[in-house]
This record gives structure tokens, sequence and C-alpha cells, in this order.
């Protein structure tokens, strides 16, 4: 392709980022062009399992929301403390979570995401799948094309949707290379299981879905575990930090057997069969992380590869910021009247829309850096318990001195007390 | 036949993968890797693609097999160390295929 036959936007990266772009810059009539690596949008990425669908129906409106391949609507939310031979748990349940618009829903990235690539298509951008973008291509400064497999192609504006990775954003020299504290690594089990046992399992009507969240699993990495109803099958996985990681000996692997099979957990997935084993990397660090620029002439950076993530310890939220951030620069497209004013539009957009939300949070992973919160935290709760509901006919301790024994055999006062300001200081 | 523990091989025996045996994405310099004091590597893949028989013999490494995440890489130049020469995705159409996600 010659420099004269310019595209209006090339997209590096067929996610949830870069389709959504795609979606909202072809409907209004932009030539534009999709470069996906794997096979079919979707059968690279991999994810816990919860999108909240806000962002999605803005991109999508009611009607195709509707069609959409989502799994569950959750209504069920439950975090378990893990102890050695169980686990104490708080489980919320709020049907008006999918009254209306339901909030969120368990997806499975495969199948989603090839879905949105074909609305997309539908609406008129061209998908080119099985094509890794080698690298972007500058002339005076800008940022003109990109070069795929040999092939240079050029546009006003090249969109890097290429995820937490992002090697685009690297070279255009917006990002050094991930370090291991930003990111934690996702491991994943797809187990499957009919539909009525995950009902009655987990005590859900049709089309109702749940959440379980396990703190306590991770070796005292900072990280927990997770498991999402699907239809039907279990998305059961761990998230734990890689500077964590690596500085402890137990293989991940290890790791996530061992949840698998432990007794707070097992009797959840009993009966199902695993088939498939993934894992992704996620940003963990939220507006901190957050990259000083996210655009250069002729670049603009959405998704994992801004780093647009909130880990809120209970919940991890990517997707719908994802989608959010590709419609804020399909958006600046449309509104510039130059190439150049994309990058500061996008920006405005995006400070407007997305970054007061993870700046609530921004306090956030400092907490989730206590190891305790993985370690000391859920056996003292489970202790407490113990304590309240084992009954073996001697003399119990009165209930004032038990409780201040199980603080004190757990973690010393002072890391309770800063900890704990740490804690209320964070929300 | 129900959920279990199982070998990280039969886990990624379920998966669906185009491989590319001649041309491996990612490249490791035993002679680095030899350096290496801590080598993260060995518990931080998900595939357990990094191997080392015992504490002094060499870590090998087979990219067949790998999940694209990039945990290996940032481990390693995390740590300090090197040995990881080369990391790319692999090139269009091969490596794995998420048939869920
Ligand atoms: C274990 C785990 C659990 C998570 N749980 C949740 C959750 O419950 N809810 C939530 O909202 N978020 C969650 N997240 C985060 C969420 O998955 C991500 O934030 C989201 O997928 C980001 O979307 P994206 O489009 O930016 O990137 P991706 O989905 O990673 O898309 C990037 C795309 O670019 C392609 N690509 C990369 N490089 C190239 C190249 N050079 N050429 C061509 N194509 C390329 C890739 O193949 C991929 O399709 C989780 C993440 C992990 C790892
Ligand atoms: S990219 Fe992930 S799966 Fe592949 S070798 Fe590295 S750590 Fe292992
Ligand atoms: S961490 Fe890097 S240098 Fe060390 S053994 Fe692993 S690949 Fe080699």
């Amino acid at each position: 392709m010659s420099d004269e036959e310019k595209l209006d936007v090339i997209i590096v990266g067929g996610g949830l980022a870069g389709l959504a772009a795609a979606y909202v810059l072809a409907k209004a009539g932009k030539e534009v062009v999709l470069i996906e690596r794997g096979t079919a949008c979707g059968n690279k990425n991999m994810t816990g399992g919860r999108l909240y669908v806000y962002s999605l129906l803005s991109l999508l409106g009611p009607e195709l929301l509707a069609e959409a391949p989502l799994e569950r609507a959750i209504v069920k939310e439950q975090i378990t403390m893990v102890s050695a031979t169980g686990g104490m748990t708080l489980d919320y349940t709020d049907y008006s979570f999918k009254e209306g618009i339901p909030q969120s829903y368990s997806i499975l990235r495969s199948v989603f995401d090839d879905w949105l690539a074909g609305k997309a298509e539908e609406a008129g951008a061209m998908i080119v799948t099985g094509i890794h973008v080698d690298k972007i291509m500058e002339k005076n400064g800008k940022i003109v094309g990109v070069d795929a497999a040999g092939e240079e192609m050029f546009a006003d504006t090249v969109i890097a949707a290429d995820g937490v990775n992002s090697f685009m954003a690297q070279q255009a020299g917006l990002r050094n290379d991930l370090t291991s504290r930003e990111v934690g690594v996702g491991v994943k089990e797809m187990i499957e299981l009919p539909e009525e046992v995950i009902n009655s399992r987990f005590g859900l009507q049709a089309g109702e879905g749940a959440t379980r969240l396990f703190v306590g699993v991770s070796n005292g990495i900072s990280g927990g575990g997770f498991l999402y109803t699907n239809k039907s099958s279990l998305s059961l996985g761990l998230v734990v930090n890689s500077r964590g990681l690596g500085n402890q000996r137990k293989k991940l692997h290890t790791l996530m057997q061992e949840f698998k099979m432990h007794p707070a957990v097992y009797p959840l997935l009993d009966g199902g069969k695993t088939v498939e084993y993934a894992a992704h990397l996620v940003n963990e660090l939220g507006f901190v992380g957050l990259p000083q620029q996210l655009y250069r002439d002729g670049l603009v950076v959405i998704g994992d590869a801004a780093g647009f993530v909130i880990n809120m310890g209970n919940t991890i939220r990517g997707m719908d910021l994802a989608i959010w951030s590709g419609i804020a620069v399909a958006k600046a497209i449309l509104e510039a009247r130059t190439s150049a004013e994309v990058g500061p539009r996008y920006m405005e957009n995006i400070e407007r829309d997305l970054i007061p939300t993870m700046k609530v949070y921004q306090s956030y992973p400092k907490l989730l850096e206590i190891p305790r919160m993985f370690t000391e935290y859920p056996k003292l709760a489970n202790d407490m318990m113990h304590y309240l509901f084992a009954v073996d006919g001697s003399v119990p301790p009165k209930l004032s001195k038990a409780m201040l024994g199980i603080v004190k055999n757990n973690v010393s006062l002072g890391s309770l007390l800063s900890d704990g300001w740490k804690g209320v200081t964070s929300l | 036949m129900t959920v279990k523990k199982q070998s990280v091989e039969d886990l990624l025996g379920y998966n669906k993968f185009n491989a590319d045996e001649k041309n491996p994405h990612i490249v490791i310099d035993k002679a680095l890797c030899a350096q290496c004091t801590d080598k993260p590597c060995l518990v931080a893949c998900p595939a357990v693609l990094y191997r080392q028989k015992g504490e002094n013999s060499e870590v090998t490494f087979d990219h067949l097999g790998c999940l694209e995440c990039g945990t290996c890489r940032i481990v390693c130049h995390n740590h300090g160390n090197k040995g990881i020469v080369k990391w790319d995705y692999p090139v269009g159409t091969f490596g794995i295929s998420y048939r869920y996600g």
C-alpha cells in the first residue's frame, strides 16, 4: 500500500478496546482496518469473567445488547476467607442487579470478542485476523502506519489496542516494558458443568449468576482465587502479583491445583470437567501505574495497553474501561479537525469520563500489597469463627479473652492498627 | 471423569495449539541462565516450560505449550537477569487458540 492510499484509522488488536473503537468509527463512516494476531478475535484473550455492561450498552444500545452472547447476570457475590480446613464466607445477594439493564455479566472472551467483531464488520470495519503487527512506522516524528508481516499500511491515526504487553506503546516510547510489581498473572481452568447443576449448587434461577472470591489461597502473595459461573461452565482461576510469585518457590501451576482441590472450593466443582487451561497478565497498579503520556502525533493508546484497569481487590475492572476508552478515542477522531488534534481530544474525553473513577481507587494497590491481607487476616477471621462454633465439651475461655488471644496469635497489635489505618485512608 | 489435581501436561493437552515447531518465539541463553541465582521463571511460568533437573543442571526451555502471557519475560528481567534474549508473540495464526478464554 502506498502513502497515498491512506486509511483513516488502523487499529492494532481486536480485544474489547480495539473492537469498540472499530465499531463506532465504522458506523460513522470512517475507513478503518483492525488487525488482530489471533485467527479470530478473542482466541488469544482471557479474562476472569465479569463484564460491567454500562459501557457496552452505551456502545451498542439496548437492542444489540440483548443479542450479545452474555453468560449469566450476576446477582450473587461471595467472598470467602479461606483457612487450611475451610473458610468464612460473606454472602451478598441483590436481585436488583439484574433488573432493567443488569449491571454485570459473566462472559467468555473467545465467544464474545468474535461476536463483537462481527458487529464491527457489519458496521463497515475491515477486520483482518491471523496477522501480527510487527512495528509502527514513523516519518518526521509522526506515526504514519504499521508494518505487518512485511506489508506496510498507512493511516491518519494508528490506535494501539494491543493489550497489557503493548509492544506498540513501547516502540512509540510511551511506555517501558512492564515491571513485575505492576502486573499480576492470572491462570484459569474452564470447567464444564451442566446448567441445572450450577443453578442448584449456587442457588440460582435460570440466567442468574454468582461470583466467588477466595482470599488466603495465594501462598501469601498479593492476590486471590476467583470463580465465575457461566451458562454451563465455571471459570476458576487464581491471580497473583508477579513480583510476589517470583520471590517464592511454589510453582504457579501447583498453587492453582492446590486452590482447585481446597476443601472450600472443590465441592463447587465436583462432577465438572476441565476443558481449557489459560493464562494472561493483568495491570494491577491502576491510576498510579498509568503512563505519563497516552498519545503521540498519529498514535493513541487504549485499553490494557494504556493500563486502564481498576483492581479493587474484590473485583477487577478492565473490560468495561477498555470499551469506554475505545469509545473515547473514536469520539476524539470524529471530533478532531486535524489528526494532530486527536490525541489531545482523546485525553480530554478520558480525563472527563474515565480518570475520575480510576482516581477514586488509586490507594487500593497499596492496601493490597500488605502481605498480611492474604495470610494472617483470613486465618484470624477463621479462628474467630472457630471459637464461636466449635464445641468440644471443655470449658471455653471467655469471649473477650479468647478474641484477644486469637488476634495476638495471628498479628501484632501494631500491624493491626497500621493496616487498619491504611485501610481507612485508602477508602 | 470429574475435576481433579492434574499435571500441567494434562492441562495443556486440553488446549488448542497450532504449533510453530521450527520457529521458537521465545529464546533463552543458557550461559546467562547459568549465572542466574534465583531462577524465578521456574515457578512463574504457568505452563512450566522452564525446567531444571537438579540444582546444578542447566535450565531448559520448550516454547511449545506457551500460553503467550509474558510472565517469564517480566520476572526474568525484573529480577536483574538476562537469560531471555528474545520474547515475541508467535507469528500470525501460530500458537494458542482459546476456545473459551
Ligand atoms: C485473570 C484475569 C481476570 C480478569 N478479570 C476481569 C474481570 O472480571 N472483569 C473485567 O472487567 N476485567 C478483568 N480483567 C481485565 C480484562 O481482561 C482486560 O482489562 C481486558 O481484556 C482488556 O481489553 P483490551 O482490549 O485492552 O486488551 P486484550 O483483550 O488483551 O486485547 C488485545 C488484543 O490485541 C491483540 N494483539 C496484541 N498484539 C498484537 C499485534 N502486535 N498485532 C496484532 N494483534 C495484536 C491480541 O491478540 C488481543 O486480541 C481480568 C484480567 C485477567 C488476566
Ligand atoms: S509467555 Fe507465559 S506461558 Fe509462555 S513461556 Fe513465558 S511464562 Fe510460560
Ligand atoms: S529467570 Fe531468566 S536468566 Fe534466570 S533462569 Fe530464568 S530465563 Fe534464565
